[in-house]
């Protein structure tokens, strides 16, 4: 017996040495990679940006084109979450709770944006509403403008940005089930009372981490927003859109100015999507007891 | 308040949970739905409940159509069997939630809802657990606080699924108890759902027994169990032995053996149905023997493997019999039926 004891412990102790070293150089090489492909990049980006010092970052950014450029980000951003969130709420409510034909495809098409390349996103919408386009004759005589406008740009990133609020809700809609909103129901409460009552409060964090990374991606996003955008200075320039302009120019300190702010709001994202996994997390853990 | 079902039937495409039910329910009764699972018992409780709705059928409380009636305008409680209690809310808000939640011109004002919150907590002997949240609270506990939400509208109907499945068999029996004595207090129609024999005999004053989407028999705990109405109800409450037999010209038949008993009126091949302890070992001969194969004792019973021959075939039986009477494994002894029945297959 005790014999056998031994032999299993002195086995462990092999066991355990020999992987040291690779233990090692796996984490070393995980490490170096990260500094040199995300660590330094994101490093460069804030001393590009303050190369000429505070005062010139911070002039950079009060440039009227700057200010109109985060403007329109702020408002596309705002205007792409609020209807991704509604559609998102909507969409998972429809395929966590029901059953019916053809919801394996609508699964599929929601991932959609995801899965195409954005400029085809934003192609997609000239051909809709270009003066070329589908709705685009009929547009130009009601005079209504959607593409190289406001309109065109919120279009795009909401596509593009679509599937994260669903993404977010539908495993966590789907693993707490209906009972809840049965029991709600039988206890007499209305369909709203029972959305806002108990299903809201149940997927809130689930909510706010889609919300998150909805936003982040629709602030960030270049390809579609390009595409749809005319880059019509001070007007229809996105944050990134403005980076690019003014680094084809050569204006390093403004365009690192404004990259900034992006790398700023990536790592802020970063944070609060930590601190909301931990919530959902323990969520997970109360719904398991 | 009464309850009638009639001819409720509902498909889940190809499979029939409920094939033609007729059920009724008086009021103040305390009715168990006993079953198999997939014999459609939950089904029907969530019909009843407006949870889910029949193909076809009727239900009615009171001769009112309550199928022109959505679930929350039943003024049904129902208890579901992991209790779905709400698990961002304190135990209290649990309990207020129906209150909450009724149109404004009904609604009670705050005290009032505390009231009557404090009322059921005292009612399901809870109070010092107001302010816990039900993860925080035993499957006991959690049971009787689902009861209490479910009663705080003052519902006409109790409707519970399953609501001794998920707890031990110590929490079980006291819950058991409880329910009972609950049920004298409020005296409101109740009726529950469970695969548990012990559940229904226990706590129901009647018992309907189904199977496969159909009733196989209503009756009193006695009656179901003494006087089991099918082959099914036989086997599936207590604990059955069970002899392939034929009857053929007013006789019972054991494989060519015949058997020295009072023919049924069926015929044909049958199925002998005897209470475990109801099969006694003796010197009295019937022409029913069979060879001894494993002995256990414990307590007060021993427990016997019997092959008993039947034609060709051997079917072995699990019987009870006093500790006195000494059996040895190898003999072969004579049986005899106290109490039988005999269903035609």
């Amino acid at each position: 017996m005790s014999e056998s004891a031994i032999a299993f412990d002195s086995g462990r102790v092999v066991v355990r040495s020999e992987p040291w070293l690779a233990r090692v150089v796996i984490i070393g090489l995980t490490m170096l990679f990260l500094t040199v492909f995300v660590v330094l990049p994101l490093v460069i980006v804030f001393a590009q940006a303050l190369t000429h010092g505070v005062v010139a970052y911070l002039a950079a950014l009060a440039e009227p084109e700057a200010l109109a450029a985060i403007k329109l980000t702020l408002a596309v951003a705002a205007i792409s979450v609020g209807l991704n969130l509604v559609f998102g709420l909507i969409a998972a409510w429809a395929i966590a709770k029901f059953e019916f034909p053809g919801k394996t495809l609508l699964i599929t098409l929601i991932d959609l944006p995801f899965s195409v390349s954005p400029v085809i996103s934003g192609l997609v919408f000239v051909l809709l509403f270009g003066a070329q386009g589908y709705f685009g004759p009929w547009l130009q005589s009601h005079n209504i403008q959607i593409l190289f406008a406001v309109p065109g740009i919120a279009l795009a990133t909401t596509f593009v940005t679509f599937p994260f609020v669903s993404r977010a809700l539908i495993p966590l809609m789907q693993e707490q089930g209906t009972l809840e909103e049965e029991a709600a129901l039988s206890l007499g409460a209305s369909g709203l009372q029972t959305f806002f009552r108990v299903t809201l409060p149940n997927i809130k964090w689930g909510v706010l981490y889609g919300v998150l990374l909805c936003n982040a991606r629709a602030m960030g996003e270049f390809g579609a927003v390009s595409v749809v955008s005319g880059h019509i200075r001070g007007e229809t320039n996105t944050m990134p859109l403005l980076v690019e302009i003014l680094y084809n120019e050569y204006q390093f300190v403004p365009a690192f100015a404004v990259a900034s702010l992006l790398a700023l709001l990536a790592l802020i994202t970063l944070i609060a999507k930590t601190i909301l996994e931990r919530h959902l997390d323990e969520g997970r853990q109360v719904r398991d007891h | 308040m009464t309850i009638e079902l009639t001819n409720i039937t509902k498909r889940f495409g190809a499979f029939a949970a409920l094939d033609g039910v007729d059920l009724r329910i008086a009021d103040g009764e305390l009715l168990a739905l006993l079953g198999p699972s997939g014999s459609g018992k939950t089904t029907l409780l969530r019909i009843i409940a407006g949870l889910d709705w029949p193909d076809g059928g009727d239900v009615s409380f009171d001769g009112e159509n309550a199928l022109a009636r959505g679930a929350g305008e039943r003024q049904v409680g129902f208890v579901f069997q992991h209790y779905a209690l709400f698990r961002h809310m304190t135990v209290f808000e649990n309990v207020a939630f129906g209150l909450r939640v009724k149109p404004r011109a009904i609604r009670k004002d705050e005290a009032g809802i505390r009231a009557r919150v404090k009322e059921l907590l005292d009612l399901v002997q809870l109070d010092w657990l107001a302010d816990r949240y039900p993860t925080q609270l035993s499957g006991g506990q959690r049971q009787r606080i689902a009861l209490a939400r479910a009663l705080a509208t003052e519902p006409r109907i109790l409707l519970l699924d399953e609501p001794f499945g998920a707890l031990d068999a110590k929490v079980r029996k006291e819950l058991r108890r409880w329910l009972r004595s609950l049920h004298e207090e409020i005296n409101v129609t109740s009726v529950f759902v469970t695969h548990d024999q012990e559940d229904a005999l226990e706590v129901a004053n009647r018992v309907v027994v189904m199977d496969k989407g159909k009733i196989e028999q209503i009756g009193t705990p006695g009656e179901v169990y003494d006087y089991p109405a099918t082959a099914f109800v036989h086997g599936f409450i207590g604990e059955s032995v069970v002899l392939p037999v034929n009857v053929t010209e007013g006789r019972v038949w054991i494989g060519n053996q015949p058997l020295n008993i009072a023919a049924p009126n069926v015929g044909g091949p049958s199925k002998l149905y005897v209470r475990r302890h109801d099969m006694q070992v003796g010197s009295e001969s019937i022409g029913l023997r069979g060879a001894v194969r494993h002995v256990r004792s414990f307590g007060a019973i021993q427990r016997a493997d019997i092959a008993v021959c039947a034609g060709g075939n051997e079917t072995v039986i699990e019987i009870d019999t006093p500790r006195d009477h000494a059996l040895r494994t190898g003999e072969t002894v004579e049986l005899h039926p106290r109490r039988y029945r005999i269903f035609a297959d």
